[in-house]
């Protein structure tokens, strides 16, 4: 019962500072808000028992990708999106479609709903450490896409120096 | 236990805020962080059907995306930061020189 009072409270804190982060005007405030969706989300995954996916959501998304952004927000002027409207005049289109599609992927779970919920087996199966088992997966099965996902780290780290820089030549 | 339709329903519940502010907010960095918001709802479902298999193979997917994510955001700041000396402007809407 505790679980799923806790994985409430979190899904809620997460939902609604998701509309927060799409809703402000202020970039820096939705900035915020984000960190807030991200910890209720790495709070979700300590509860489904990935505790290496929880460190590194916190230590990569909120430690590195949002100071990023932040230090982006410093470097360009935001004085005139204050000024301006929030949402472009086709948003009721945008949120309808939406809407809809999150309808269908309601109806979808609906329909074989019984066959996820079905009681999870004892946690007895599950590995004891599960970081020695991400590891193992990691660098035992997933040996190759570690390496591209490196190489692509590499490919977008000169992309964006590219791209921030001052002239083209 | 944590039923696993309730994790995909907050999956898919986050999907549908992020794609909503995709299409709806006109602010260029806000449309990149509803991205993260897409790339944290897929994070949710793999990490859901990860512990309800028993398997971790979608952790590891899981690390992946998160990787993206990071190679996403830097490449697309430093679009946005060449977007904004260019244009003087961050609004998607202004934004089109491939539109006649």
């Amino acid at each position: 019962m505790l679980p799923l009072i806790v994985f409430g409270i979190l899904a809620a804190v997460a939902l609604i500072s998701a509309v927060m982060v799409i809703t402000r005007r202020n970039v820096v405030h939705s900035i915020i808000w984000l960190i807030v969706t991200l910890f209720a989300v790495g709070g979700i995954f300590l509860l489904e028992r990935a505790e290496f996916l929880f460190a590194v959501q916190v230590i990569l998304y909120v430690g590195g990708i949002m100071v990023l952004f932040l230090f982006v927000v410093m470097l360009v002027d935001l004085q005139v999106a204050l000024k301006q409207a929030r949402f472009n005049h086709q948003w009721l289109l945008g949120v309808f479609t939406a809407l809809l599609v999150f309808a269908q992927v309601v109806y979808l779970i609906y329909k074989i709903g019984a066959g996820l919920s079905l009681p999870v087996q004892p946690p007895g199966s599950d590995p004891a450490h599960n970081t020695q088992a991400v590891g193992l997966a990691l660098y035992q099965t997933y040996m190759l896409p570690v390496e591209i996902t490196s190489l692509l780290l590499l490919v977008a780290m000169v992309g964006a120096v590219i791209m921030a820089k001052r002239k083209f030549e | 236990m944590i039923p696993t339709a309730y994790c995909i329903l907050l999956g898919s519940g986050l999907f549908t805020i992020g794609v909503i502010g995709v299409l709806t907010r006109r602010n260029v960095l806000i449309i990149l962080m509803s991205i993260e918001l897409i790339l944290n709802a897929v994070n949710i479902n793999l990490v859901a059907l990860s512990h309800y298999f028993h398997s971790v193979n979608g952790q590891v997917f899981a690390i992946f995306v998160i990787t993206d994510a990071a190679a996403e955001a830097a490449v697309g700041l430093g679009l946005i930061i060449a977007l904004f000396r260019n244009k003087e402007t961050l609004n998607a809407d202004e934004i089109d020189l491939l539109k006649w």
